[in-house]
């Protein structure tokens, strides 16, 4: 069967919880003995009504303040599709925790209260999920029960939403009105908004096509691990573990090792005893060469044809993190692949004005949630493409080396 | 060209990704095992991502004494058919040793004294990456937990302040004496398992499948008949047909009544079920946060 990721994100009271809820509700994936648990919890708090947040808020600190700290992953299933739910919280001060769940899913759904319309959270996330190029988003309109179900509210929310989301760069973008509470087009169809064409959402998470969001093109196999079995039977065996981050290799094809430039061909792709006729992005696979070269963890496996940026000098958009600000010519480790680097930040190009995705080139300081671009040098050539041409060789994360916090999510340009 | 994985090699590549990850990123990894169908599945993808190697690391049991015999004569012989070096952390000794009380009352649980014999088993072998088979899926509290989860020189999980994680780049840089656990079938449910455990053909205890068994029905949770229950007044065992959902500590472990006898029966109940499978776990049970104040306390 089939599987999709997906993250739900919103401002604080847009009802996340609720429409969470009404999706594991009405697909009969909360269990008699959890629903008994909130059930107790919501009478001994003395709620008026169930509070179906109780659910994913896992943590003692959430359910006594009624927040969201981190994000909760949910499983559900349906006749056509499994999903991975990621709920991420809706307060600024977590919003690292948003980018956590965000950063591996195919599809992100932004609640936006119909009586409140666009404000700055809906904003920061939904630009978030921009930078992150995640390429499915579906805007849900919620609590129209509260608005009448007015097509007109409904219309001025959706109006708001473009002209902001013009500037982004998500290809795919879907409005659904809903009411998470009442029901309405969540899992079924609502009977109050008859002017709404389009399908409920759930319908739509099961039907969007996802498939094409991986790169088959650009052949990339960073090496993870090297096995080489120390018994007397397989002393000649030596293989390359690490999982596809792109394209497809075959048997027979012509590769070549970087940064040290080696050529060879793949002699075999090994799973478990099995030889495979292909691998492809995202199997984890053991591969053998015909040709005994130098190639450790950290190399970057590709097509001779094809190969991935080798650089120092890189150009990063990032998310920051940590309460501690970013030091100007401050000394980081990066994680990039399977490499480990350190680097120095060069320079801050800008920051952006999350409300009006303008640079902000006066003030440059990234403090938490701050979201700019910034030049680093490595100490190592990094073998890397663009974010936007493959999330996995565009990706680095930066740590702080007297802490080990991850303190930043980078995206290279 | 079709390049697509159904959702179970999408799993499976996922978590042999991570179980390579810890491999390259830990001095001392291991792989604690229980004997329990999420532990086998565990050892079985670790076998499958270092093939045709050995585990590079070994295994630990943090052995209760509280088992089903069941359980330990399935462990050894499942441990040395994978030629994987076994190492028993017990819990009897910590008490012995004064390391760890055993708990009053009638119903005296060692669950929660696992928590001391792992930590000390982990400083005594300096282990500093602990593979473990938790998912997101079983619990509240787990269903917040990260891939790599740090923890601090005292064991401790800070739930409030985890570190982000990004894509899949793990961060597994620690200060010495801290450790991380880490959790490569996260995103798998129950029924990911079963399905995966019937695909590959894995052997399991026979525990998990429907047998008749002398039970006690304490609060709701089916107890076995063992040396480790003492019965309260009223109480009496009854035989029943039963299987366990999940396979613990022998005191707080219920088992659930059942005639499944093989894995497809057994994924059909699943699917079917309405309960959760840790409902029948009584050391859940004892408050709403139970799972959170243990980890906490450095439980797995």
């Amino acid at each position: 069967m089939d599987l999709l990721r997906f993250s739900t994100a919103g401002s604080v009271d847009d009802g996340k919880s609720t429409l969470i809820g009404r999706l594991l509700y009405d697909t009969k994936s909360i269990f008699e003995d959890q629903l008994e648990s909130i059930e107790q919890t919501s009478e001994r708090r003395g709620d008026d009504y169930l509070d179906l947040a109780l659910l994913t808020d896992g943590l003692k600190a959430e359910r006594e303040q009624g927040i969201t700290i981190d994000v909760a992953y949910r499983y559900f299933a349906t006749p056509r599709r499994k999903f991975i739910l990621a709920d991420t919280p809706g307060h600024i001060q977590y919003t690292r925790n948003m980018v956590t769940g965000a950063s591996t899913v195919n599809l992100a759904i932004i609640l936006i209260d119909a009586r409140n319309g666009v404000v700055e959270q809906t904003r920061r996330h939904s630009f978030i999920s921009s930078l992150l190029q995640i390429k499915h988003l579906i805007v849900c309109v919620n609590k129209m029960d509260l608005v009448d179900y007015s097509e007109e509210q409904y219309n001025k929310v959706v109006e708001e939403y473009e002209q902001f989301s013009s500037k982004l760069k998500i290809p795919d973008i879907r409005y659904i009105p809903i009411s998470a509470l009442k029901g309405d087009n969540v899992v079924n169809e609502s009977e109050h908004m008859p002017w709404f064409q389009g399908s409920p959402l759930l319908y739509t998470l099961e039907t969007v096509h996802v498939d094409n969001d991986y790169n088959h093109v650009d052949s990339r196999f960073p090496v993870q691990y090297v096995i080489r079995p120390q018994s007397d039977s397989k002393t000649d065996y030596r293989g390359y573990a690490g999982r596809v981050s792109g394209g497809v290799f075959k048997p027979g094809d012509d590769i070549m090792v970087l940064p040290s430039g080696f050529t060879s061909k793949i002699k075999s792709l090994d799973f478990f005893g099995e030889e495979l006729e292909e691998a492809y992005t995202p199997m984890s696979v053991t591969m053998t060469l015909e040709d005994e070269i130098d190639i450790s963890r950290g190399d970057m496996i590709v097509k001779p044809e094809n190969q991935s940026t080798m650089g120092q000098d890189i150009e990063l958009m990032i998310c920051w993190m940590n309460e501690k600000k970013l030091v100007p010519r401050g000394k980081y480790r990066l994680r990039h692949t399977t490499r480990d680097a350190r680097c120095i930040v060069k320079d801050v190009r800008y920051k952006v004005d999350v409300n009006t995705l303008h640079r902000v080139e006066d003030d440059k300081s990234m403090g938490l949630n701050d979201i700019g671009r910034i030049l680093i040098r490595t100490t190592v050539p990094l073998l890397h493409d663009s974010y936007a041409r493959n999330r996995a060789t565009g990706s680095v994360i930066l740590v702080d080396e007297f802490t080990n916090e991850t303190v930043a999510a980078g995206m290279i340009i | 060209m079709d390049y697509r994985l159904s959702h179970l090699q999408q799993l499976e590549a996922e978590a042999i990704y991570v179980i390579r990850e810890t491999a390259a990123q830990f001095e001392r990894p291991v792989l604690l095992f229980s004997g329990g169908k999420d532990s086998i599945t565990m050892a079985h993808l670790a076998r499958k991502a270092f093939y045709p190697a050995k585990l590079p690391f070994p295994m630990m049991h943090v052995d209760t004494g509280h088992n089903f015999p069941e359980t330990i004569e399935f462990r050894d012989k499942f441990v040395a058919d994978m030629g994987a070096r076994l190492i028993v952390a017990s819990v009897q000794e910590s008490i012995d040793k004064g390391r760890a009380m055993e708990e009053k009352g009638p119903n005296p649980s060692r669950n929660g004294l696992q928590s001391i014999t792992l930590l000390d088993a982990i400083e005594e072998y300096k282990f500093d990456g602990c593979l473990g088979g938790a998912r997101r899926d079983e619990e509240k509290a787990r269903a917040k937990e990260r891939f790599f989860s740090h923890r601090d020189e005292f064991g401790q999980w800070e739930p409030k302040n985890q570190r982000p994680e990004l894509w899949d780049i793990y961060n597994g840089f620690l200060h010495k004496g801290e450790n991380f656990r880490i959790f490569p079938i996260s995103n798998w449910t129950e029924l990911d398992v079963w399905m995966y455990l019937e695909q590959e053909k894995v052997p399991l205890p026979n525990l998990y499948f429907a047998h008749k068994r002398k039970v006690v029905n304490r609060d709701g949770v089916l107890l076995a008949e063992s040396p480790f229950i003492t019965l309260m007044n009223g109480e009496e065992y009854e035989e029943k047909t039963v299987r366990f959902r999940t396979i613990g500590d022998a005191t707080c472990t219920g088992a659930v009544l059942s005639e499944a006898g093989d894995i497809p029966t057994i994924i059909e109940e699943v699917a079917a079920t309405r309960q959760t499978e840790r409902g029948a776990r009584a050391d859940d049970k004892r408050s709403e946060s139970a799972m959170e104040d243990r980890k906490k306390a450095g439980y797995f």
